[in-house]
């Protein structure tokens, strides 16, 4: 049981991601979270905006079940399965986070920089969520895949435009990280 | 039990996915700053085992649950949409510290301001649709 409330480590929990995307292909279905946005879409009525949007989504209820799922395995995961350890990141990563204003790094999953009601609701914090979530919704649809569906179905299936699109993820995200992030947060 | 199986799967995902801390915004900037090995031994032992198993699966004809051989699409060919779209998509992952199914996992751990990110995330997914055609695949 301690194991269990602690953080998994890596070897633990890369495997038990494999194990999920098994399941779905054991399933008869494929493991990709993206395409939830786009069947939200479908339902939203934007068929009427696109063609790209008109498919049948009923077709696709069971990964909005998964999600469904997800999000009540994440309340469980932290309200049942914690012990409340802080996430022990690199003592680099705090010295360069507290650089950037963000304080108490790894003491919670999200920083309270980006994600409380008191800097979500400046200008500033609003464009900030609001751009990262175009930018992840837009960005997946055009290159076919997130993490899920490219990084790991992709390439286990030896893909190379999934080897493209994680190359693609890692130089937006090194951009953002290096040279964005600093100009975003820096003082 | 058709429907109760994804549920379930969906619970372990998000179980998994806080567990691993792979939803925490730090873990991410912590990857793209190359200063651990966490996410890339998570992401890493993930796509080698995957691959071990996708490719049993071929060797010995693994059959699904509705009895037909396990087969994964392969992605369209092509070579902008993914470099594009996966540059847009690292931008957006690198300040939001989560992809899409994170994205829900964080808003069941009660970050109701990630619903934000979500609605912006389906209407960029809306906005491609629109665009589409007029875009380099």
């Amino acid at each position: 049981m301690e194991y269990l409330l602690k953080p998994w480590p890596w070897y633990v929990s890369g495997p038990l991601i494999t194990l999920i995307m098994l399941l779905l292909i054991y399933f008869g279905k494929t493991f990709g979270m993206s395409t939830t946005l786009r069947t939200l879409c479908s339902i939203g009525g934007a068929g009427k905006y696109s063609d790209f949007f008109r498919f049948d989504w009923k077709a696709y209820r069971w990964n909005l079940i998964v999600v469904l799922g997800a999000i009540i395995g994440g309340y469980i995961a932290v309200n049942f399965l914690s012990d409340g350890s802080a996430i022990a990141l690199n003592s680099q990563t705090v010295a360069d986070l507290s650089q950037l204003g963000f304080v108490n790094a790894g003491e919670t999953l999200l920083p309270a920089e980006i994600y409380a009601w008191d800097n979500v609701l400046t200008v500033k914090g609003m464009a900030i969520l609001i751009i990262a979530g175009f930018l992840v919704g837009f960005g997946t649809r055009y290159a076919g895949g997130c993490t899920s569906g490219h990084a790991i179905t992709g390439l286990s299936n030896l893909q190379w435009p999934s080897l493209v699109a994680v190359v693609g993820f890692f130089i937006g995200g090194l951009i953002m990280t290096h040279f964005l992030l600093p100009i975003i947060f820096g003082q | 039990m058709k429907v109760i199986k994804f549920f379930l799967v969906g619970i372990f995902f998000g179980i998994v996915l806080v567990k691993s801390e792979a939803v925490s915004w730090y873990r991410i900037y912590e990857m793209f700053k190359f200063q651990s090995f966490h996410m890339y031994g998570i992401i890493g032992s993930a796509v080698f085992l995957g691959a071990l198993f996708v490719w049993l699966f071929k060797v010995f004809g693994v059959k699904n649950i509705e009895g037909n051989q396990i087969y994964l699409i392969p992605k369209d060919s092509g070579f902008i949409r993914y470099i594009v779209g996966g540059t847009v998509f690292g931008l957006g992952w690198a300040l939001a510290g989560a992809c899409p199914g994170p994205l829900y996992v964080l808003f069941g751990t009660g970050v109701i301001s990630m619903l934000i990110v979500i609605a912006a995330a389906v209407f960029g997914t809306f906005v491609y649709g629109v665009l589409k055609n007029k875009l380099p695949h």
